[in-house]
């Protein structure tokens, strides 16, 4: 290529032709049908003329739900990824044995174990959460957007420009191969020198600062933005725990930034913040990525817990039970979830009395969480209960969730940790709180507020195949794995050597195999119910009898979200609403204010996927070329004045008669 | 407690039986009183719970079927939101079970803290006053254990024994990664971290062999970092250890330093004396000739520290790298800092016989893979084939 070696090194750092796995018959497939589907995709937009639509109608806009849609589609595309790799290890732990090597070499393996972590908390569960709190929280609270939408755009790219980097990651060069909390020494620069924990460093750290920006967004949304009358202890449930998560996300998310941060500069200055030599100490690194760790999982399920009692009190067409307490709970568990966190290594050596410390404020969670059970359950008390689909996803939270919250108190009694610790015992107790907890909920969400997102609702012969087929999948896959943990197998594990165990794995991947099943029926039922959308449609607005605010607008909304603030008098507002003989104005509007879209936060995730990729490959031109350019272009958008404008008030009738036709003809 | 203790000896009886027959589940039939009492922990938390559980399980299924919309003979009250009676009951009925629970904690962390010294050989027998503990020395290598017998004088290499219903007093450490210590039929794990010690205080009640590995990841040959654990009577312990001393090597330096080499499936190794002092050079970071030791810094730093002429310390401060001047590639390298491609079948650098080095080492940028791997263990020449002793 080059004659001078130096010039090479100078262009592409340490970038060469090896890093591209073409000889490897896995890689190569996958990435035939990544370019093969991504050229259809671009052949497919550029025929149907669709590129200029998608760039001003969706990348460039600031509408919080567009945005919240945005993030629930690329949530959906990794959490594909992320199945496939949980697919594959379930498929190598099942065969490995026997003094078989399976099919994937320790290299490989550790790579996709990593990935499948990193993506599915990350990539999956992360952008799935922020998705459903954009889109839903503004309308939950009659507010038209966001307080800062041009942040929750360049957020949203942020996120996605980290996906990005870490999906490079299969096809150029490798992924860290050191678990997806990144241990060191083993990541550090002596024993990891490749490319691998770079690529898990800048994916974090470049979607880490979306995270939290759009954690800031939306506090200041909630706090600021309310409709009138809506005090704190009027906000539907879901507002209540988006806020503690965002308060939550802001806390926590600087403290991964700087524990990463801390990491990179032992890996590329040589300092020892967490090297065995010179002073460094690893534990400092565990306990720090801890305390954004343990936080993490409560950013997770306390929004699915806000979706649950939604849920559960439109479907059992009843008030939420204890609405006072569950709020309470909600804060306390905000409160608690930040001093738990050495629960996650009480086997690292700490005294009894800190072991017995952080082992008893982890049970102490135990208990406004089952406070919240019994109110979901006392709601279900004397109601009238719905079996749509959103409700058996909430069913089979309520029963799967107990289960997993069981054993996780049992892990935090530190001497019963001693033995399961690291077991396949915790990973099935982690999967049971996160499929059980978050992805149930998530999935409810989605079936929930689909209709209020595009006008029909989603198919529920399909949705009910996907409940049953993740519900009994995820009792295959992970019962298997209780037993395994109390036979003592321990996690991260490539090859077994006793052939008892093998029976226990098979069953495991056939449950993964149900789940498999369960993906593709939620997939196949987005395209029935897309085709079927005439049949699905729903004109009013409120296909639920819902009870809070985002119903009383039509679906879609329109881009201004509530011609009119709505007045708040008591919480389920509009169900209050409802009962008081509300109804909608039909005149009097006038023109709206309205947040501009721009291009600015493409533009600078793009940057930044540049930057991150001449960092990890030591292609030192090109970071400090996108480094500069990303402060130009951050400074340059200061100077664009032009950010906002007015839907004239025609236009706001013209959209707003329109409703009233639909309604008169509909209801 | 132990009214309970029995309660649960009971149950964990039927709980294998109820729909496990057949598996073994080492974590609650274990061989060690520390780890039987684990068990029985596990067992009475599980019941604990059971308690708030069960009902919570049972009230779900029938709330959902009794109020499903079909039934219309079930009361449909939309407005009753409130209750202060039933709240104080939802919050205090947790609580409870918390509070005992949590009071087990506290006594449990404490019992069975695993730096406290035993006190009892199983649930009958306290320790006799006149019981020597047997000391042992682990080291987590990559990827493999190293076990020192300071009182005996000897060491093994993924071969523990112990005679049964003697304390075992373990001392662990590791010369790289972090890793963890685990023979589920014993006593709980614990993480063995370089340049640190941990302690595990344990007791072996049966005979037998049984399965101990590491549990925490710890790179490439990490599911092969496994051993076996013999629980011997004294008898079979003290033929074991004179079978150790006439077929076992001299462990010194040379050797411990070839053997920490990073290796995968290593065959059991006897070692019929181990030089003194090597573990805790191992436990300071300095079996390496010209390293500094750890506590001598440390005793520096006490001291006020070294001024400016400590920089000269710095190299000798320098562990983490140490293969890459032999040329050989760190446990988890990859490409490119090494010619291994990223998910290929090829073990690392560090693991393999013969020269795997790039030929293009310059265009990479890194020094450490200049020369030629080393092998990771000469088996023909150092020491002699070590004898298998469970085969």
């Amino acid at each position: 290529m080059f004659s001078n070696l130096d010039l090479q090194k100078f262009v592409f750092g340490r970038l060469t032709l090896e890093a591209i796995p073409y000889h490897e018959p896995i890689l190569v497939a996958t990435f035939a049908a990544v370019a093969l589907g991504g050229l259809a995709l671009v052949i497919a937009l550029t025929y149907y003329r669709l590129w200029a639509y998608l760039w001003s109608e969706w990348f460039t806009s600031v509408d919080h739900k567009k945005i919240g849609i945005m993030y629930v589609i690329l949530a959906l595309v990794m959490l594909v990824r992320g199945f496939s790799d949980a697919i594959m290890m379930r498929i190598q732990q099942a065969i490995a044995f026997n003094g078989s090597e399976g099919y994937l070499p320790p290299h490989h393996y550790d790579q996709v174990f990593t990935a499948h972590g990193v993506i599915m908390i990350f990539f999956m569960a992360m952008p799935f959460v922020t998705g459903l709190m954009n889109f839903v929280v503004p309308l939950q609270i009659g507010a038209r957007d966001v307080s800062f939408p041009f942040l929750n755009n360049f957020s949203f790219w942020m996120t996605t420009a980290g996906a990005v980097i870490i999906m490079m990651s299969l096809f150029v060069g490798e992924f860290a191969r050191t678990g997806w909390l990144a241990y060191p020494p083993l990541s550090g620069a002596d024993y990891s020198p490749g490319v691998g924990v770079d690529y898990y460093i800048w994916g974090l750290q470049v979607a880490g600062i979306g995270t939290t920006l759009s954690g800031i967004n939306l506090i200041a949304t909630i706090v600021k933005m309310r409709a009138p009358g809506m005090t704190m202890m009027k906000m539907p449930v879901f507002t209540w725990t988006s806020l503690c998560t965002n308060v939550l996300i802001v806390a926590t998310f600087p403290v991964l930034t700087a524990t990463l941060a801390l990491l990179s500069l032992d890996r590329y200055a040589g300092t020892n913040f967490f090297t065995n030599d010179l002073g460094g100490n690893p534990m400092m690194y565990v306990n720090l990525i801890w305390i954004w760790g343990h936080p993490e999982v409560y950013i997770l399920v306390l929004p699915a817990f806000g979706i649950f009692s939604e849920v559960v009190a439109t479907f059992c067409g009843k008030r939420l039970f204890g609405y006072a307490s569950m709020v309470y709970a909600t804060v306390v568990i905000t409160i608690l979830s930040y001093i738990v966190w050495l629960h996650h290594f009480f086997t690292m050596g700490s005294g009894a009395s800190v072991n017995a410390f952080f082992g008893i404020t982890t049970m102490i969670i135990s208990i406004p969480t089952g406070a919240k059970m019994f109110n979901w359950l006392f709601t279900m008390y004397r109601g009238r209960i719905r079996y749509e689909v959103p409700m058996l996803w909430t069913i089979g939270f309520m029963v799967t969730f107990v289960i997993g919250g069981m054993t996780g108190v049992l892990l935090a009694v530190p001497p019963a940790d001693f033995v399961l610790h690291n077991s396949l015992f915790l990973i099935a107790h982690f999967h049971n709180v996160i499929i059980g907890g978050v992805v149930f909920g998530l999935m409810a969400g989605v079936t929930y507020w689909f209709p209020k997102a595009f006008g029909f609702k989603l198919d529920p012969f399909w949705g009910k195949m996907s409940f049953w087929f993740w519900l009994t999948g995820f009792y295959f896959a992970f019962m298997p794995l209780y037993v395994l943990g109390l036979m003592g197998v321990t996690r991260r594990v490539s090859q077994f050597e006793d052939p008892s165990l093998q029976i226990w794995f098979v069953i495991a991947a056939f449950g993964a195999f149900l789940i498999a099943l369960g993906i593709l029926s939620f997939l196949i039922q987005l395209v029935v119910s897309f085709k079927r959308r005439e049949q699905l449609a729903d004109f009013t607005g409120d296909p639920w009898d819902g009870r809070t605010l985002e119903w009383s607008t039509s679906s879609p909304p329109p881009e201004y979200n509530f011609a009119f603030t709505p007045v708040v008098h008591d919480h389920d507002s509009y169900w209050d609403m409802k009962n008081r003989g509300y109804a909608r104005p039909v005149s009097g509007f006038k023109a709206i204010h309205m947040p501009k879209g721009t291009g600015t936060g493409v533009i600078l995730s793009g940057l930044s996927v540049a930057f991150a990729f001449a960092m990890i490959w030591y292609i030192w031109w090109l970071a400090a070329l996108s480094l500069v350019a990303i402060i130009v272009v951050s400074i340059a958008h200061t100077f664009n004045y032009n950010r906002d404008f007015y839907i004239p008030a025609n236009e706001v009738v013209e959209t707003e008669d329109k409703r009233t036709e639909l309604l008169a003809g509909k209801v | 407690m132990q009214k309970l203790a029995r309660f649960s000896r009971l149950f964990s009886l039927l709980l294998p039986m109820l729909s496990l027959a057949g598996c073994n589940m080492v974590v609650m039939s274990p061989s060690g009183d520390i780890a039987n009492q684990q068990r029985d922990l596990i067992i009475v938390s599980t019941v604990l719970m059971l308690l708030i559980i069960v009902p919570v399980l049972f009230l779900t299924l029938l709330f959902a079927w009794r109020y499903r919309r079909s039934n219309t003979t079930a009361t449909y009250d939309p407005d009753w939101h409130h209750s202060t009676r039933l709240e104080i009951v939802i919050w205090s009925a947790p609580l409870a079970i918390i509070i005992a629970l949590g009071a087990v904690t506290w006594i449990s962390t404490h019992k069975l803290d695993p730096y406290r010294p035993l006190d009892r050989l199983d649930a009958e027998r306290t320790v006799p006053a006149d019981t020597n503990p047997l000391t042992v020395e682990v080291v987590a290598l990559d990827w493999k254990w190293l076990f020192f017998y300071p009182d005996l004088g000897i060491a093994t290499v993924n071969e523990l024994a112990a005679p049964v219903d003697v304390p075992i007093n373990f001392k662990i450490t590791s010369s790289s990664m972090m890793n963890s210590f685990y023979i589920p039929a014993l006593a709980g794990q614990i993480y063995a971290m370089p340049g640190m010690q941990t302690r595990l205080h344990a007791v072996i009640n049966k005979e037998g062999v049984f399965d101990g590995f590491s549990a925490n990841y710890s790179g490439d040959g990490f599911s092969h970092m496994r051993f076996k654990f013999h629980g011997l009577t004294q008898q079979g312990f003290d033929k074991w250890v004179g079978r150790v001393k006439s077929q076992g090597t001299a462990l010194n330096r040379d050797a411990y330093l070839k053997l920490e080499k990073p290796s995968e499936k290593e065959p059991v190794r006897y070692y019929a004396s181990a030089e003194t002092g090597l573990y805790d050079a191992i436990l300071n970071l300095c079996a390496t000739p010209g390293k500094m030791c750890m506590s001598e810094m440390m005793h520096i730093d006490m001291m006020g520290g070294g001024g400016k002429e400590s920089a000269e310390n710095r190299q000798k401060l320098e562990y983490d790298n140490r293969h890459a001047g032999d040329g050989e590639a760190a446990p988890g390298a990859t490409f490119p800092a090494t010619g291994t491609p990223a998910r290929s079948d090829e073990k690392p650098n560090g693991t393999e016989d013969g020269g795997a080095a790039p030929a293009d080492g310059d265009m990479n940028g890194m020094d450490m893979h200049d020369g030629h791997s080393m092998p990771s263990m000469d088996h023909g020449s150092g020491d002699p084939a070590p004898a298998q002793l469970n085969n």
